[in-house]
C-alpha cells in the first residue's frame, strides 16, 4: 500500500467521522425542538397548577406589579414557598356560583351533544350513504355554513330566536350548536368509509335500513362520531360568543364566561377555578385523543 | 348507493333544524343587506356604507392580514412537527399527545394567562429585563398582534400535525424503499415524495386552519374587550360592535361579503377535490 492510499483513506474516514457527527448534532437539534415544543405547549397548565396551591399572600407578591401597576415586573416560582389547598377547598365548598355555572355548563354540554348523537349522526348517514334529490344542494349549504362565522349570523339567528321566545333560555345557546354542520361534514367523510358491500350484504340478509345504520353504521363510524362530539365538546366548554348574544340573565351563564369575571386579588381563587373547569375537557380529550387524532385527520385529509 | 327516499328520513330532522336556525337567519341577513333599517329597497347603498366604513377596513385588513401570517406559519411548523414525530419511535404518543393539549384548554384559562404573561408589568417583560431585554407593553402596541399570532399557532400547532401525520401515514412505504434503492437520500426523499404525495391534503389542511383562525377572537375579546388594540382589532369585533350599537345595515351587509368570500374559499375547495 502507497503512502498516497494510506492518506487518502484516513481523509476518507474523516469525513466521515465529520459527517456522523454533524448527522448526530442535526438529530438532536430536532430533538430539542420537539421537546421544546412539547413544553412549550403544555406549560400554561404548569402555571395552573402551580398559580391554584399558592397563597393569595404569595401570589399578590409575585403578581402585584400587573394589578397595581407599581414598579416592577410579576415573577414566579416553579413550587410555591407555602403551598396550600385553600383555593381548592374554597372553588369546591364555597363558592356556589361556581357550581352554578358549571352546571350551566354542563346542561349545554348535554343538550348540544345529545341533540348531535340523535340528529346530526344519522344526517351525516344519510348524506353519506342514499342518493336522493337535493342531495347535492343540502351538502353544498352545510359547507357553506360551516364556513360562517358566528358574528355573521349573530342578529339574525337572534331575531329567530327572539320570535320563538327562546332568547334569554338555555335553549337559545342549545338549539343553534345542536344543528352545528360542522360535525355532520367530519362524521360524513367516515360514513362514506363504509364499503357499499358490507350494506348489500345486510340488505341481502334481509335487513332493514334502520337496523343498517344502527348496526353497520354506527360501529363501523364510530371513531368518526366520537371525534365530532369530542371536538363539540371542547367547543362547549369555551363558548364565549353565543352565551353572551343570547343570554341576558347572567344566573344562565355557563363557566367560559364566568372565568373572566372573578375580581382582581382573586388571583388564587382564578387560577384554581380555571384549572378545575379544565379538567373534564382534557381528562376525555386524553381518554379519546387517540379517535380524536384519527377522527379529525380522516375527516380532513380523506376529502 | 342506494336510490331511495330513506336517504330523507335520516336527513330531514337536522335538515329542517338547519333550515330553522341556520339557513333561515343566513337568507334574512341577505334580505336585509338590500334594504334600509327603516324599510325599502336600497339597492347596494349598504354595501356602499360597509366599504368606505374607516373601522371595518381597519379590521378586514387586520383579519386578511393575520390570515396571511398564520397560515403559512402554522402549516410550515405543524408539517415540520409532524416530520419529527412520525419518525420519532416510542415517545411518538407522548409527544402527540402534549402537542394537542393546548385544544382542550378553554378559551377563559388562555385569557388569564394571558394577561399575567404579556400585561406590561408582566411575566415576560420580567423575563426580558432580567436577560437585559427592553420591556415592551404587549398589549397595547402593535405587539398585541404578535401575541395574538403566537397564541393561534400555540392552540392549532398540534391539531394540523395530526392531520399532517394522517397524511404522511397514507404515503405507501415502498415508494420510500424504492428511493433508497435508487440511492435517493433523505433530503431527496422528503422533496420529491413526502412533499407531492401530501400535497392534495395540504389544501384541505389550510381550509380547516382557516376555520379555526375565527376562533381566536374568543382571547383576544376576554382579554382586551371590544376595543383592542388596534392592530388586532378583527372582523368579528367589528361585528360584535355592529350588533350591540344595532348598527343593522353595515352588520348585514358586511356579513354578505363575508359569505361571499368564504363562498368562494368553498368553491375553491371543490375545485381542487374535483381535480385529484
Amino acid at each position: 500500500m502507497t503512502e498516497k492510499m494510506k492518506r487518502k483513506r484516513t481523509a476518507e474516514r474523516k469525513t466521515a467521522a465529520a459527517g456522523r457527527i454533524c448527522r448526530r448534532a442535526i438529530w438532536i437539534c430536532l430533538k430539542a425542538i420537539q421537546i421544546f415544543f412539547a413544553v412549550f405547549m403544555v406549560s400554561p397548565l404548569f402555571f395552573l397548577v402551580t398559580g391554584s396551591i399558592m397563597g393569595e399572600a404569595e401570589l399578590s407578591e409575585y403578581l402585584s406589579p400587573v394589578f397595581t401597576g407599581q414598579e416592577g415586573y410579576a415573577c414566579w416560582r416553579l413550587i410555591p414557598l407555602y403551598p396550600t389547598l385553600k383555593n381548592v377547598v374554597e372553588v369546591l365548598f364555597d363558592s356556589p356560583e361556581f357550581f352554578h355555572m358549571f352546571w350551566n355548563t354542563m346542561k349545554l354540554t348535554a343538550g348540544i351533544i345529545l341533540g348531535q348523537t340523535f340528529l346530526a349522526v344519522p344526517a351525516a348517514w344519510g348524506l353519506a350513504r342514499y342518493s336522493f334529490f337535493g342531495k347535492k344542494a343540502i351538502y353544498q349549504m352545510y359547507l357553506l355554513l360551516m364556513m360562517m362565522p358566528f358574528q355573521v349570523m349573530m342578529l339574525s339567528e337572534y331575531l329567530v330566536l327572539e320570535g320563538m321566545g327562546l332568547n334569554n333560555t338555555l335553549w337559545a345557546v342549545i338549539l343553534p350548536g345542536v344543528f352545528s354542520t360542522f360535525s355532520v361534514f367530519l362524521m360524513y367523510r367516515f360514513f362514506l368509509e363504509v364499503p357499499e358491500e358490507i350494506l348489500e350484504a345486510a340488505r341481502v340478509d334481509g335487513a332493514g335500513e334502520m337496523r343498517m345504520f344502527l348496526l353497520v353504521g354506527l360501529p363501523l363510524g364510530r371513531t368518526g362520531i366520537v371525534s365530532a362530539l369530542l371536538l363539540q365538546f371542547l367547543e362547549c366548554f369555551s363558548m364565549i360568543e353565543q352565551p353572551i348574544a343570547f343570554l341576558k340573565d347572567k344566573t344562565l351563564y355557563p363557566l367560559s364566561l364566568y372565568l373572566p369575571e372573578i375580581a382582581m386579588g382573586q388571583t388564587g381563587f382564578a387560577f384554581c377555578a380555571s384549572l378545575i373547569a379544565l379538567l373534564p375537557p382534557l381528562f376525555l380529550f386524553l381518554a379519546g385523543s387517540d379517535n380524536l387524532a384519527r377522527g379529525i385527520a380522516a375527516g380532513a385529509v380523506k376529502l | 348507493m342506494k336510490k331511495k327516499y330513506t336517504g330523507y328520513l335520516f336527513v330531514l330532522p337536522h335538515f329542517s333544524g338547519v333550515c330553522l336556525f341556520l339557513l333561515l337567519p343566513f337568507l334574512d341577513v341577505v334580505r336585509r343587506a338590500f334594504v334600509r333599517t327603516a324599510g325599502g329597497f336600497c339597492g347596494f347603498e349598504n354595501f356602499k356604507l360597509v366599504l368606505t366604513n374607516e373601522a371595518f377596513r381597519l379590521a378586514a385588513g387586520n383579519t386578511v392580514k393575520f390570515t396571511l401570517v398564520c397560515l403559512p406559519l402554522l402549516l410550515l411548523l405543524s408539517l415540520l412537527l409532524a416530520v419529527l414525530v412520525y419518525s420519532t419511535g416510542k415517545a411518538a404518543g407522548i409527544l402527540k399527545n402534549c402537542y394537542l393539549v393546548p385544544m382542550a384548554v378553554p378559551a377563559a384559562c388562555v385569557a388569564l394567562l394571558w394577561k399575567l404573561l404579556f400585561d406590561s408589568h408582566g411575566l415576560v417583560n420580567g423575563v426580558a429585563a432580567s436577560l437585559g431585554g427592553t420591556p415592551v407593553d404587549w398589549m397595547n402596541t402593535g405587539s398585541a398582534f404578535g401575541v395574538l399570532v403566537g397564541s393561534y399557532l400555540w392552540k392549532n400547532t398540534g391539531y394540523v400535525m395530526v392531520l399532517w401525520i394522517a397524511a404522511l401515514d397514507g404515503i405507501p412505504q415502498t415508494v420510500y424503499e424504492a428511493a433508497e434503492i435508487d440511492g435517493a437520500g433523505r433530503a431527496a426523499a422528503f422533496f420529491y415524495i413526502t412533499l407531492p404525495c401530501i400535497r392534495p391534503a395540504a389544501f384541505t389542511i389550510a381550509v380547516f386552519s382557516f376555520l379555526n383562525s375565527f376562533k381566536v377572537f374568543r382571547e383576544a375579546y376576554l382579554v382586551a374587550g371590544n376595543y383592542p388594540q388596534e392592530s388586532i382589532y378583527l372582523l368579528q369585533h367589528v361585528f360584535n360592535n355592529w350588533f350591540l350599537s344595532l348598527s343593522v345595515d353595515k352588520m348585514v351587509a358586511g356579513a354578505v361579503l363575508l359569505a361571499l368570500v368564504a363562498g368562494a374559499a368553498v368553491w375553491a375547495l371543490q375545485r381542487t377535490l374535483e381535480r385529484q
